[in-house]
């Protein structure tokens, strides 16, 4: 079982955060910060698997993480999962791949606006702390299903709002890659009202 | 109005969403807290509007406020707004911030049960996937009940997106809802083997979850498993498979012998690290299971170490630190394999990756021998001395001590060593495990006698320059070591060199800085210290010398008496007191060191850990009977007083036990290790001071701060133990040397022929002898101590619920699997079940969802079944009084007496239904037609099928097997009814509406059935028969037999009371009727019951029957006694009973894929019929094949539906109906013709006469 699956960044700011058990946001943050803590100061070429923990812990735990550039995936998962697997689980067959097939080279700035649809791409992967699906051309054609779904919904009613969001996200791409947007939120004037 | 619309949605898109929502964060660090308070304004505001649009985009927002560890649980409401929207956009949106943020305790849950059943069912297979998705994160008992049957028929839809989904979610269900386990098993099982792989490996996935926690249960599943095995290329189904055979080899030992070859053949073929690390780590668990020492397969563990090997001197870290975790696996049952690795587990203890050096000290421990004890301890220091981290320098620091103690000290040849390194071992700063290192000398100096001497000068130094354990306040955790020293020193104070000034050192004034529980330790030692000096000094007969000796005492003495510390106050001011005593005797020159010599005399003996523990309870001796009556509780409680016991007896562990964490568990358990390491004071002298102890602040709390010593510590005088090293190996040389010379000696002596011994080469482990002669003392046992192992399982783990046999039910699959009590509960009325009557069906649900873990599920069952039997009971009563008062039959249904208004609105709409009209017509028609009202009460037959539930055929099915729970199935279809009716009058939507196959129409409900047909009827009596209701096979006792068992109602017509009833059948050759043994072939049967007046009862008779393809006929008599005031007549009826084929039918499911495949066998035969002018809707027409003649809907397509059933001989008959107009087409297939032509013209009857 996979107890929680956590992405955040190298300052510890969360990105995505999945508990298959409840806790409390408090406890929630307080494990994101320790598993932080814990893994952040762990070189680079050092082993990938990590115990103990104390919050998410339990000798049966252990932490499966990877770095990529400016973000972690953390997986907490207990022995009956093969570690090599989650750490392929991870990378080389479908996490990050898909993300980045999704978000066509993805980088930490989608997952910080779309940290939905990273949700319901993970929803394909894993499911109440089962892993689901690994393979990733499957979830793609189901990710892209749904979405297709919610824009055929969306139709007609969708294409305004599609039209400002493009608008307001206009300077996205050109936006460093990294971290830091500047002031560029666009303001939306107030249009008189309609009464 | 189109321009709202328009002006709606151009509102909208200037509303926040999320992206900017994260923006605005990203804008605002500097006030970020201020910023989302006003955003979770502009929120609230947004979810008060109406519009949906909106309050998605809200929720979706809260989503990700809730990741940022924002509380949003009071939206809760809104979000199960948002998931019931009917657009898949919005819903998702609802389910996701569903899943993120409900939990048990999350009160509007329940109110989402309906919703999720309609998704569940929706026709757009991403609705469904939705919210199973979220399902899976917040499942409640009370949701996994009400949905485990809507998710198990999931299990058999026909897109495998849906059936992956479903199954991997029984797993939560099962989970949350014990129960549900057995029912659902057949088809989690037969989803080992969909032809999807991710169906396949969802099924696997959950079985092996499953199979982990309980692996005895699923034994009978490894063939199958194994099967899989060596078929699947899927490497992440292998791996599962392969783990979960980790799990079952240790009960089984015969598989792992059959697993060891295609193990080792993918150990050699595969190229996947991670398959390849998982077989060996289950042929490691197959070598452990295996008995040891079997020469063939020396082989296979070869050939793991020898992959191991391999991977730990991989460059990637992750597959070095995994080679060292198997590692260690083997290492507990093959050590010798192991050690010869043992140069690259040691270089792996300078790896810079600090797991890797926690996984090679582990493998440390079983590495050790005699020969390279010291020199793997002399590593370990360098490391100790290396490692500036504390928590991996603690870790060695207990490993050192771990391997240095393991089997009682097995490896220590010199334990003058073992204490120097003790010693050193307290130079360490800030370490938190002083109390080991204490505990161990207290082990060692009491347990071996020999190395006392040495242990107490040790221990004076140590004593003597406590100034540098203590010289900072912050190294208290190594002070715990003072007081080991004073122990020893006072308890063996006959070996110290000078006593005189170890006292001195123990009553310094820097000891009052020590914890409480250490100053105890000296105070009284101190004494122990002063008895000896005494002694010493009345033998050299200079009295003043052992007046001083007093006289420090009684100055020392006051400053702990002042102490605020009660216990060390107290054995100051004893002790003080005592030696004033003595001050005095002595000044009047008496001899007192005899007698103070006796007030610390007498050996100690060591006793083991658990002594206390293996004392068995004398016969007779309840432990948990009350000794008082308790006193009773406020009325509320008492009314259940044995849930509340139930409740309050854990079988493994005392009440307490349940109610602390994990964290606090840990803490009372080094807390009792503390006690136990300091056994020998707590025995020796005043029980209190273990009191003081355990008072005293636990080393964990005190926090430890790093001191930046430049210079290290070391304690003058003290021995170094690498000396020992040198001077061990000085000793074995010399050993060898002149073990050789003896040999020599002997060989000259000897002078035999026997050629050149070989060199005596290395020496073996026996050769090495202790330094010193030691005298392990063995820890005492109290008499009869009872083997005891220590596993109690944690009552508070949840899989303990899913300990349930399901043996029985793989043995028989398709049979007759689970017993009657067992089934999931149908869809049922929410509303009418909102207020838990604890009586009726809230017991068991309660239990299940309150205590799931205390009770095993076997007790459980039982306690169904003496319900199942309570709830007969109330039936039979119910029934007598039907007739007369049908209010007052309803209040008996099941004391829900606390609900009146609830139960007499359900009656009126069971009334009301087969009419349709309203409830006074309705009573009058069921007055009027008082058959089906009658059927009504004893049989699930009045029933209104609906077809369209193709999901329900399966539960309907197994209805007709199961009388038992008639009562509770009456009680639902009540509930059904009563949905129904909401459903056509307010239409709520009530997750009623939509149908598998997509219509959505509105389908008249359907005319009351009953299969009670009249029997025979006079002035006195009416008989009426249901034909072989319950019909099951009976293996072994009948070669081909089968048998039938049929339900005769009797209702007694007259005013007279009728009894001795006697019912008796005539027997043909082909069918028989079930005598008691012993009677004759033409004795009755007596009708178990006597009628009075006005009541109905009913009875069951067993036949036996031979062959079933054609129908039978049996004439049979009943006869009986009227009993009048005055007089009694023997009265009589003759009848006939009829045994149509149909009876021999047993309604089975069928999953369309096994009716497809069944049909392309080729073994049936083929026939069919036309039915002319059936007006009735094809549902009804349906669900009356299903009911009168026991099929089931296989799939049903318009107009157009495959049933099927079973004969109780197992013939398979399939049906496949159309209807266009009015004329139905019925082609039928079956392997027995006869059997075939015989259910056709039944059918065909059943329809000509309505």
């Amino acid at each position: 079982m996979i107890k929680a699956i956590l992405i955040f960044n190298n300052h510890g700011k969360p990105r995505l955060s999945k508990f298959y058990e409840h806790y409390n946001e408090d406890t929630e943050q307080q494990i994101i910060r320790e598993t932080f803590h814990l893994v952040s100061k762990r070189d680079e070429n050092v082993c990938n698997f990590l115990e103990g923990g104390m919050l998410i812990g339990g000798s049966d735990y252990k932490l499966i993480y990877r770095h990529y550039a400016t973000l972690y995936f953390v997986f907490c998962v207990d022995s009956s999962e093969s570690e090599l697997g989650i750490l392929d689980l991870i990378q080389v067959k479908v996490f990050v791949e898909t993300l980045d097939k999704c978000f066509e080279n993805v980088c930490e700035l989608d997952l910080i606006f779309h940290v939905d649809k990273v949700h319901n791409i993970l929803a394909e992967m894993v499911m109440g702390g089962m892993v689901l699906e690994t393979n990733m051309n499957e979830i793609i054609t189901q990710v892209d299903a749904q979405n297709k779904m919610e824009k055929s919904e969306a139709g007609i009613a969708g294409a305004p709002a599609r039209a400002v969001s493009a608008v307001k996200n206009m300077n996205l791409p050109e936006m460093p890659r990294n971290i830091n947007i500047g002031d560029i939120s666009i303001k939306v004037p107030n249009l008189p009202s309609f009464k | 109005m189109a321009l709202k619309i328009v002006k709606g949605s151009i509102d909208r898109m200037f509303d926040k969403n999320l992206q900017d929502l994260v923006r605005g964060i990203r804008n605002h660090k500097e006030d970020e807290a201020k910023y989302i308070s006003t955003c979770i304004d502009e929120i609230k505001q947004e979810l008060k509007q109406d519009n949906i649009a909106v309050k998605a985009n809200a929720v979706c927002k809260l989503t990700y406020l809730q990741m940022l560890g924002y509380d949003v649980s009071w939206a809760a409401f809104n979000i199960v707004e948002v998931m019931s929207s009917s657009k898949f956009t919005y819903k998702r949106i609802g389910y996701l911030a569903a899943s993120q943020c409900f939990h048990e305790s999350t009160d509007v849950i329940m109110l989402t049960t309906n919703q999720i059943r309609k998704d569940l069912s929706s026709p757009n297979q991403y609705d469904t996937g939705v919210a199973l998705t979220g399902l899976s994160c917040f499942v409640t008992p009370d949701l996994a009940r009400d949905l485990a049957n809507d998710i198990m028929t999931l299990m058999s839809h026909t897109k495998p997106y849906i059936r992956k989904k479903a199954v991997l979610i029984m797993y939560k269900v099962f989970l949350k809802y014990p129960e549900s386990l057995r029912p659902a098993f057949p088809r989690l099982k037969e989803k080992l083997e969909d032809p999807d792989p991710g169906v396949q490996s969802a099924a696997v996935n959950v079985i092996c979850e499953l199979a982990r926690r309980n692996p005895k249960n699923y034994l009978s599943l490894a063939p199958l498993f194994f099967k899989l095995m060596t078929s699947s290329t899927n490497n992440w189904v292998l791996i599962k498979i392969i783990k979960l055979f980790g799990a079952l080899t240790p009960l089984e030992p015969r598989l792992g012998k059959k697993l060891i070859e295609p193990l080792t053949n993918l150990i050699h073929s595969t190229s996947a690290m991670s398959l390849l690390y998982e077989c060996v780590n289950t042929v490691i668990a197959v070598l452990i299971s295996l008995s040891s020492g079997m020469p063939n397969h020396s082989a296979s563990i070869q050939l793991c170490v020898q992959k191991l090997r391999i991977l730990i001197e991989d460059s990637d870290q992750n597959l070095k630190y995994l080679g060292l975790l198997a590692m260690s696996k083997i290492l507990k049952t093959h050590p010798k394999s192991v050690q010869s690795h043992k140069d690259l587990i040691l270089q792996c203890l300078d790896d810079k990756d600090e797991s890797i050096r926690l996984r090679a000290l582990d493998l440390l421990y079983g590495m050790v021998s005699k020969k390279n004890l010291m020199e793997i301890v002399k590593k370990l220091m360098l490391h100790v001395d290396k490692a500036e981290g504390t928590t991996y320098r603690d870790e060695l620091l207990t490993k050192i001590i771990d391997i240095c103690s393991q089997s009682n000290y097995q490896y220590i040849t010199n334990f003058e060593w073992y204490i120097s390194i003790l010693v050193e071992l307290t130079r360490l700063e800030g370490t938190r495990h002083g109390h080991l290192i204490a505990s161990q000398m207290l082990d060692v100096a009491i347990r071996v006698r020999a190395i006392r001497v040495f242990a107490v000068a040790q221990m004076a130094t140590l004593l003597d320059n406590a100034h540098l354990l203590t010289g900072n306040m912050q190294r208290m955790g190594i002070c715990e070591v003072l007081y080991a020293a004073a122990w020893i020193c006072g308890e063996f104070s006959e070996h110290l060199e000078n006593p005189m000034q170890t006292l001195e050192a123990m009553l310094r004034p820097k000891v009052a800085t020590l914890p409480g529980h250490i100053q105890a330790v000296y105070v009284q030692n101190a004494a122990k210290l002063f008895a000896t000096v005494l002694k010493n000094q009345e033998g050299n007969t200079d009295s003043t010398a052992a007046q001083e000796t007093s006289q420090l005492m009684i100055d020392r003495l006051p400053l702990f008496v002042q102490s605020a510390n009660l216990e060390v106050q107290e054995r100051a001011s004893c002790i003080l007191q005592l030696v004033k005593y003595i001050q005095k005797l002595q000044q009047k020159d008496v001899e007192v060191a005899e007698e103070v010599c006796a007030l610390f005399a007498g050996e100690l003996n060591p006793v083991a850990p658990k002594a206390q523990k293996k004392v068995p309870v004398p016969e007779g001796l309840d432990l948990d009977a009350w000794i008082n009556e308790p006193p009773s509780e406020s009325e509320s409680e008492d009314e259940q007083p044995k849930a509340i016991f139930a409740k309050e007896e854990p079988k493994h562990s005392r009440p307490r036990h349940t109610e602390v964490d994990e964290k606090e568990l840990a803490r009372r358990r080094e807390a009792r290790k503390q006690e136990q390491a300091n056994n020998p004071f707590y025995i020796k002298a005043s029980p209190s001071s273990q009191k003081a102890y355990q008072e005293a602040p636990g080393v964990e709390h005190i926090p430890v701060v790093q001191i930046d010593l430049s210079v290290p510590l070391k304690v003058p005088g003290l021995p170094m133990s690498d000396q020992y090293v040198k001077l061990e190996e000085e000793r074995r040389q010399k050993e060898r040397a002149d073990k050789k010379k003896k040999e020599k000696k002997k060989r000259k002596e000897k002078r035999s022929g026997r050629g050149r011994k070989h060199d005596s080469g290395p020496e073996s482990e026996e050769d090495i002898t202790p330094a010193h002669m030691v005298d392990i003392v063995t820890e005492e046992m109290p008499e009869n101590a009872l083997p005891s192992d220590d596993d109690d399982k944690d009552p508070n783990d949840p899989h303990k619920a899913l300990d349930i046999d399901l043996d029985n039910l793989l043995e028989a699959a398709g049979r007759r699997p689970l017993a009657d009590s067992e089934k999931l509960p149908v869809r049922a009325h929410r509303a009418a079940e909102a207020p838990k009557s604890p009586a009726e069906d809230g017991e068991a649900e309660n239990a299940a969802s309150q205590e799931p873990k205390k009770k095993s599920s076997k007790e459980k069952r039982e306690k169904k079944k003496d319900k199942d039997r309570d709830r007969k009971k109330s039936k039979e009563e119910k029934k007598k009084k039907k007739h007369k008062h049908e209010e007052k039959g309803e209040d008996l249904l099941g004391g829900q007496a606390d609900e009146p208004v609830v139960q007499s609105e359900e009656t009126n709409e069971v009334a009301a239904l087969p009419t349709s009209t309203s409830a006074e017509e309705a009573a009058t028609v069921a007055e009027a037609a008082p058959v089906p009202e009658a059927a009504s009460g004893t049989a699930p037959d009045s029933e209104p099928e609906e077809p369209k539930d193709t999901e329900m055929e399966e539960t309907k099915s197994s209805k007709h097997k199961k009388k038992k729970q008639k009562k509770e199935k009456e009680e639902k279809e009540k509930k059904k009814k009563k949905k129904h009716h909401h459903h056509h009058h307010h239409s709520d939507g009530g997750g009623e509406e939509s149908v598998q196959n997509g219509t959505v129409e509105e389908e008249e409900p359907l005319p009351p059935m009953s299969n009670y047909c009249l029997l025979a009827e006079n002035s006195y009596i009416k008989m009426m028969m249901e034909d072989a209701d319950e019909v099951y096979d009976i293996q072994g006792n009948l070669q081909d037999g089968s048998q039938v068992v049929v339900s005769v109602i009797f209702e007694n017509k007259c005013d007279s009371f009728l009894k001795s009833m006697e019912f008796n059948v005539l027997d043909s050759l082909n069918s028989k009727l079930q005598r008691p043994e012993g009677s004759g072939p033409h004795d009755g049967l007596t009708v178990p019951f006597q009628l009075p007046p006005g009541v109905s009862n009913e009875a069951r008779f067993v036949f036996t029957v031979q062959s079933i393809v054609m129908p039978q006929k049996l004439k049979g008599t009943l006869t009986f006694i009227v009993k009048n005031e005055d007089s009694s007549t023997h009265e009589k009826l003759d009848f006939k009973l009829h045994f149509t084929c149909t009876s021999y039918l047993i309604t089975t499911p069928c999953y369309s894929d096994a009716f497809a495949k069944l049909l392309e066998s080729g073994d049936l035969k083929c026939s069919s019929v036309r039915l002319e002018g059936v007006i009735m809707p094809f549902h009804h027409l349906l669900a009356r094949i299903c009911f009168h003649h026991h099929f089931s809907v296989v799939e049903r397509i318009d107009s157009c539906a495959s049933m099927y059933s079973r004969s109780i001989q197992g013939h398979h008959v399939c049906l496949l109906v159309k209807t266009s107009g009015q004329t139905v087409s019925i082609d039928a297939k079956c392997d027995e013709p006869t059997l075939l032509g015989n259910v056709l013209d039944e059918i065909k009857q059943t329809f000509s006469q309505c």
